[in-house]
């Protein structure tokens, strides 16, 4: 089998983003998250799945033919005889992993966000929360994050699964993020779905000295004006808002939520509480059934009101177009967020 | 006002400005599924310009056959003939895939002139053209349904389930192409998941099944012909086995991928080897 180099689409459009001419002007299926000269590590998932497998023998890894685009054949060129390749046939992939998990195996299945959450749903629901297997979902290119158009983007991935009762919902930052929640991810007796970043992914939390821990939410900076709360890639951009923001003498506290479900309620009233700080939730997902509707829920039961925002993808299908221009316009680029929040203030 | 276009004439003539028009796109982007094009543009040269009756002018005229492309991420092969049929402007090819462009790299209904559906979500299109067949029949329309669908959707239970329902309702206007050209995302099909005897599955299915070579462009006509002439009530596929990179002898024998790699002097590179093609 030919090596990732060769084969993934994304080795075509990193390389061609040092070409100004064509930098970021297409709607490709896979474009780069990385900012400009941003420290990026290969295959963080793959390579954590290995070493999380080399300790446990349950340990399986299956694909529904995205092996390639989730980083599952560095698992499969690892492990070739634990590794899966069930065809393009995502709710395959869910009813067997599900088959598998009832034998006492644990498998780590892999595909894109659309389709674990769209084509798959009920295999899922059914064969596998519904009995709290120990099913570990991992799911590549999560909310916007392809500019392909509304089949590659997952911008309901995090209201569907909140919605399962049984399931625990990630949303990972960064490659170190995604390495730490692989062993926990095996740890948790019950079935997980992970928003999956793959390729070279950013390395983001290290410098703030930063541990996963499933369930829990953290203050990755402090912050006197605004309290940002966000999972996943938006975390990433509401780091960047909070460095360019100082320049405007706003202070930025950004807490990160990684685990979308079950919510650690209890540092986000804790922080929420703090007076005199904007609370926005900024998500990179619909407005409808995310993390800002949870977060909202959460601070209205306790009969908090604080100033609220909330930043999140239109309740409509998306265009395809170049990954930043989409940003861009649909709120969630740095400079967007940065622009929101000045005009709150 | 033209109801049927072209018809007889050059075929391979057709096809060769089909891979020409996707060989431009393809250099405009840097990128695109340009393998899948080359190996489905005799295919496509036989449906828009021997089989199926279409309005250019009028891409939603309710007489036309439907065409159905399942299998969205080979719009670059569409709309390359598309701009061929005179449903799209030629020049428009220059933003293939560009930001606010009628071309996206994946096809989509409500971007493009002449696109019936939208892909990127594999599978779908042989339900819709169940569909779409039945409708015809009840509103008794003499045109056809016809649906292009990889290989790789083989791999999809939707599939079945339409190719199952297609029999049980006779819809002999329903006519499926499915290119084999063993290869999808995580490497070659038949390797991926097993999917022959394709010819013995669709016969048990209750399909009139017919497997070409579908680069050879008199094979694929007269496949399309038997397929049209409506078969004691049966649905049709034309099992296509091509060659990914077809009319390009360097991509042919390119290492097969499913995002094929081309360098950015190559462009030029294709498209000589692909007049050289023509003119020998
Ligand atoms: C339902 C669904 N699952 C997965 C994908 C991701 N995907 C895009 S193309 C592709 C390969 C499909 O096989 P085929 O169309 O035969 O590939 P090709 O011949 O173009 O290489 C896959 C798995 C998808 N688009 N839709
Ligand atoms: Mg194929």
């Amino acid at each position: 089998m030919a090596d990732i180099k060769t084969a993934a689409p994304e080795a075509r459009t990193e390389a061609a983003e040092v070409r100004p001419k064509k930098k970021l002007t297409t709607s490709a299926m896979i474009a780069s998250i990385a900012s400009e000269g941003q420290e990026t590590r290969p295959a963080p998932f793959g390579h954590a799945l290995v070493e999380a497998a080399r300790a446990d023998e349950r340990i399986v890894g299956m694909t529904a033919d995205l092996g390639k685009y989730t980083d599952l054949h560095i698992f499969r060129e690892a492990f070739p005889d634990r590794y899966y390749q069930m065809g393009m046939a995502e709710q395959l992939l869910f009813g067997a992993a599900a088959g598998l998990a009832h034998e006492g195996f644990i498998p780590f299945a892999t595909t894109y966000a659309v389709f674990a959450s769209r084509r798959a749903y009920d295999f899922i629901h059914q064969t596998i929360a519904e009995e709290n297997l120990p099913v570990k979902i991992a799911a590549a290119l999560p909310g916007l994050t392809s500019g392909y158009g509304p089949s590659h983007q997952a911008t309901e991935d995090l209201a569907l699964f909140r919605a399962m009762p049984n399931m625990t919902v990630l949303d990972p930052c960064d490659a170190l993020e995604i390495e730490q929640a692989v062993p926990a991810m095996l740890a948790h007796d019950g079935p997980v779905y992970m928003r999956l970043l793959r390729g070279k992914v950013p390395v983001v939390l290290e410098e703030y000295g930063y541990r996963f821990e499933m369930g829990k939410a953290k203050i990755i900076r402090g912050g006197t004006d605004v309290l940002v709360i966000s999972s996943g890639l938006t975390t990433m951009r509401a780091l960047e808002v909070a460095r360019t923001l100082e320049a405007d003498k706003v202070s930025v506290a950004v807490l990160h939520v990684p685990t979308i479900k079950p919510l650690d309620t209890e540092t986000i009233l804790r922080e929420a509480g703090k007076t005199g700080r904007m609370v926005l939730v900024v998500e990179n997902h619909t407005v409808v059934g995310g993390l800002g509707e949870a977060v909202a829920r959460v601070l209205l039961q306790e009969g908090m009101a604080p100033k609220f925002r909330h930043i999140g993808l239109p309740d409509e299908f998306l265009a395809a177009g170049a990954l930043p221009t989409l940003h861009d316009r649909y709120g969630i680029s740095a400079d967007a967020i940065a622009a929101s929040i000045k005009g709150w203030l | 006002m033209t109801t049927q276009i072209g018809h007889n004439t050059d075929l391979p003539e057709r096809a060769y400005r089909i891979r020409r028009n996707a060989l431009r796109m393809g250099e405009v982007q840097g990128q695109g599924y340009i393998a899948q094009a080359l190996d489905i543009a005799d295919v496509l040269a036989v449906a828009y310009f021997h089989a199926m009756t279409y309005r250019p002018e009028d891409p939603h005229w309710e007489g036309r056959d439907r065409f159905l492309l399942s299998n969205g991420h080979y719009a670059i092969a569409l709309y390359a003939a598309l701009i061929e049929a005179g449903i799209i402007p030629e020049d428009e090819l220059e933003t293939y895939g560009a930001d606010g462009s009628r071309l996206p790299m994946s096809g989509m209904a409500a971007y493009t002139p002449g696109m019936e559906m939208s892909g990127g979500s594999l599978g779908l299109g042989m339900s819709i053209a169940v569909g779409m067949a039945l409708g015809l029949k009840r509103k008794t329309s003499g045109n056809r349904v016809y649906v292009l669908f990889s290989d790789g959707e083989l791999d999809e239970g939707s599939v079945w389930e339409a190719v199952m329902s297609a029999a049980h309702y006779g819809l002999d206007n329903l006519i499926a192409v499915v290119d084999v050209n063993n290869q999808q995302a995580d490497g070659p099909s038949t390797e991926m998941m097993g999917f022959e005897p394709l010819v013995d599955k669709m016969e048990a299915f209750g399909w009139f099944t017919q497997r070409v070579d579908g680069n050879d462009i008199d094979a694929v006509r007269d496949a399309f012909d038997a397929a049209k002439a409506r078969n004691a009530g049966k649905p049709s596929i034309i099992i296509a086995d091509t060659l990914m990179g077809k009319g390009v002898p360097f991509l042919e024998a390119r290492e097969k991928n499913h995002f094929i790699r081309v360098e950015e002097h190559e462009w030029q590179l294709a498209l000589s080897a692909l007049d050289q093609g023509r003119t020998a």
